[in-house]
């Protein structure tokens, strides 16, 4: 029967929402009542029917809006898509990637043929049926890269591998919290982490290149990592600061529920072949709070959380300024009572 | 988490001996479907089992990336080996069922590269046929100068040349043809990247050359697979599995770790991508190390091994796996 794709909007009015069924999906990050960083990787297998890791490249409700808001994003800031000269195989790599995991998890609305080079893709949701030759670019509307992510929700970084290092040579992004593809590209891996506070010190950026550089092909790995926005934007981006900053200083105690959100991302690493780089999709997922105190573990268990983050964490995350509203509004949804074990609602 | 490689099922679908030491083998998947596709200079881990005993060794896929209905490697015999190749050279027929590791690509391209200059000596030619096939697929400058003992010992000059005509220059020991290493090295535009794969020797040469020629290290890459070397059998301590194992006279610390049931992470094989590092937690004697992964610090200090490679002489030796 296929998904149900909403109408919705992630700017102006905001008329994004989860269903029900969207809202126990909903890939909370916090397996117990506190929060620290941890080297939190594991293999990316495919999880359970019906949450987000039932496909590896997971399609959603949201998909058709995600992707009408990247291109308003792109006709605005034609830099959010950037291909270095050496990355353009990579592109078609990924390509490639994304076109049989949306077609082998979603054959109801993507099809795949593949008659040697010559392709035959069929995107229904969005109503594409191209035939391209592979390898050429010719071919296409648009590189490789931008023509599938253009297709495919979540920003898709491609690191280049070389000198014992990763480098930012590639990317579409338009659905961050709050970095800059423009800012970072041809960067390496400890240049694009040096603002993340804390983690340095710890030494979790050089085990976890060390980890990244060693991912083989058909073994992808995945983490979860996690902030807060204030209404459900995507593009939180530091070029877009001033459409969405000053948002955070509208929080009250009577729009808590509407207005902030969890925002969830869902990190993966894959090795490509051809090019030997590294594509790290990061998937976002929003949930308003109204949505998510609909499972009370959840809500006591984000209380806790939030009232216990250390400083220099809350700072980063950029939760500062609506952290004691958002504390105050989750405590009344605390009884007290234990928590169960794991990441899912009871 | 594991860091090894998935395994695949293959059948070797053909065997062909090339010259008088050199063999290509030829594997398909069992099932019948495409094997995975790769990137030049990427290599395979083919497991021999031997009787009771298994070799795991790396070779370079030479097929072209663009083809993944089958796989090739060569295998140059060596008499004087461990046996590796001469059980791939006697033992493996077609039809044979074997299994082999996912490619692993420690020799990559530089994608960056305005040129890519290349320098093979021997069996060295090996992953530069999958890189010539993806750069000349894809358009991309490229020059390859192969050394080699006499003419029919070049495996596939021939098969190159009639490809890339004269981006090939070949160099027969025999005829006393020698590459003007130095004029080669000044002579490039802007840009290049140099790739050598040979011979530790000929390896050490370029590498030298290319640094006292001013070449930025980035930009020169070399495949340095040590083959494990026999050597006189030691005794080890494994403490956490609480296991004393012999390594063999021809077998390696790696094999015999992996005998007694104990399964360090590995990709190469040979030395060079760390996986297997260990840490010596006591010895009494001296430690062969063959590595290109350690430094010379470690080396000395002999709190790290790579068992893979290295070996070790003396009275004990306990090692944390």
């Amino acid at each position: 029967m296929g998904i149900t794709f909403r109408k919705e909007t992630f700017r102006d009015d905001y008329t994004f929402r989860n269903s029900p069924e969207h809202i126990r999906r909903f890939p909370f990050p916090f397996n117990e009542d506190a929060y620290m960083y941890a080297v939190n990787i594991e293999p990316h297998v495919v999880g359970p029917k019906g949450s987000v890791l039932e496909n590896l490249i997971d399609v959603d409700e949201h998909y058709v809006a995600e992707m009408q808001d990247r291109a308003l994003v792109l006709a605005e800031d034609p830099l959010r898509c950037q291909s270095l000269p050496h990355m353009t195989l990579a592109g078609w790599d990924l390509l490639e990637l994304l076109m049989e995991q949306q077609a082998l998890g979603y054959p109801e609305h993507f099809t795949l043929e593949r008659n040697g080079d010559r392709w035959r893709w069929i995107n229904r949701p969005l109503g594409i049926d191209d035939t391209f030759t592979f390898g050429d670019t010719s071919t296409l509307p648009y590189g490789p890269m931008e023509y599938i992510t253009r297709q495919s929700q979540g920003d898709f970084c491609i690191l280049d591998q070389r000198d014992g290092n990763l480098w930012m040579d590639a990317g579409m992004v338009t659905t961050q919290a709050d970095w800059s593809l423009d800012f970072d590209i041809g960067m390496n891996f400890f240049e694009w982490h040096a603002p993340v506070p804390l983690a340095h010190e710890k030494g979790i950026f050089t085990r976890a290149l060390k980890f990244l550089t060693n991912i083989q092909q058909g073994k992808p790995a995945r983490r979860l990592n996690w902030t807060m926005t204030i209404n459900p934007r995507l593009d939180t981006s530091p070029e877009n600061y001033h459409k969405w900053g000053p948002d955070r200083a509208t929080v009250t105690p009577e729009n808590v529920g509407q207005k902030v959100h969890l925002r969830v991302e869902l990190q993966s690493f894959w090795r490509l072949p051809r090019s030997n780089a590294i594509v790290f999709p990061i998937r976002c997922y929003l949930i308003k709070m109204d949505e998510l105190v609909t499972q009370p573990k959840w809500a006591r268990r984000l209380h806790r959380v939030i009232r216990d983050l250390p400083e220099e964490l809350a700072t980063y995350k950029g939760l500062t300024r609506y952290r004691p509203t958002l504390v105050e509004w989750l405590s009344k949804l605390d009884d007290g009572s234990a928590t169960s074990p794991g990441f899912g609602p009871d | 988490m594991s860091t090894g490689t998935t395994k695949l099922d293959v059948v070797v679908s053909d065997v062909v001996p090339v010259n008088e030491l050199v063999t290509r083998f030829h594997f398909r998947r069992r099932d019948g479907g495409l094997l995975p596709t790769f990137s030049g200079g990427a290599h395979v881990v083919v497991e021999m089992r031997d009787g009771d005993r298994t070799r795991l060794n790396p070779y370079s896929l030479m097929g072209s990336p663009l083809d993944t209905r089958e796989y090739t490697i060569s295998v140059r015999r060596d008499d004087v080996g461990r046996g590796g190749s001469l059980f791939m050279h006697r033992q493996v027929k077609p039809g044979l069922e074997m299994v082999i590791s996912y490619p692993v690509n420690l020799f990559s391209l530089d994608l960056r590269a305005k040129k890519h200059l290349m320098l093979a000596g021997g069996i060295g030619i090996t992953p530069f046929m999958a890189q010539t096939s993806q750069l000349a697929g894809a358009g991309g400058n490229f020059e390859l100068h192969y050394t080699c003992r006499t003419a029919s010992l070049g495996t596939y000059a021939d098969v190159l040349q009639q490809r890339y005509g004269n981006r090939v220059r070949l160099y027969h020991d025999d005829r006393e043809e020698r590459i003007d290493l130095d004029k080669l090295l000044s002579s490039q535009p802007l840009g290049t990247h140099l790739y050598v794969c040979g011979p530790a020797g000929m390896i050490n040469w370029v590498r030298d050359r290319a640094a006292a020629l001013g070449w930025p290290p980035e930009t020169v890459h070399f495949e340095h697979f040590a083959a494990p070397q026999p050597g006189a059998p030691f005794d080890v301590t494994l403490a956490v599995s609480g296991k004393t194992i012999r390594v063999g006279e021809q077998q390696s610390l790696l094999e015999a770790i992996e005998a007694a049931g104990v399964d360090p992470p590995y990709l190469c094989r040979g030395g060079v991508c760390g996986q297997c590092e260990t840490n010596v937690i006591s010895s009494d004697g001296k430690f062969i190390h063959n590595d290109h992964w350690l430094s010379e610090e470690d080396h000395r200090s002999g709190c790290k091994i790579m068992p893979c490679v290295s070996r070790f002489e003396g009275k004990s030796l306990v090692l944390e796996r």
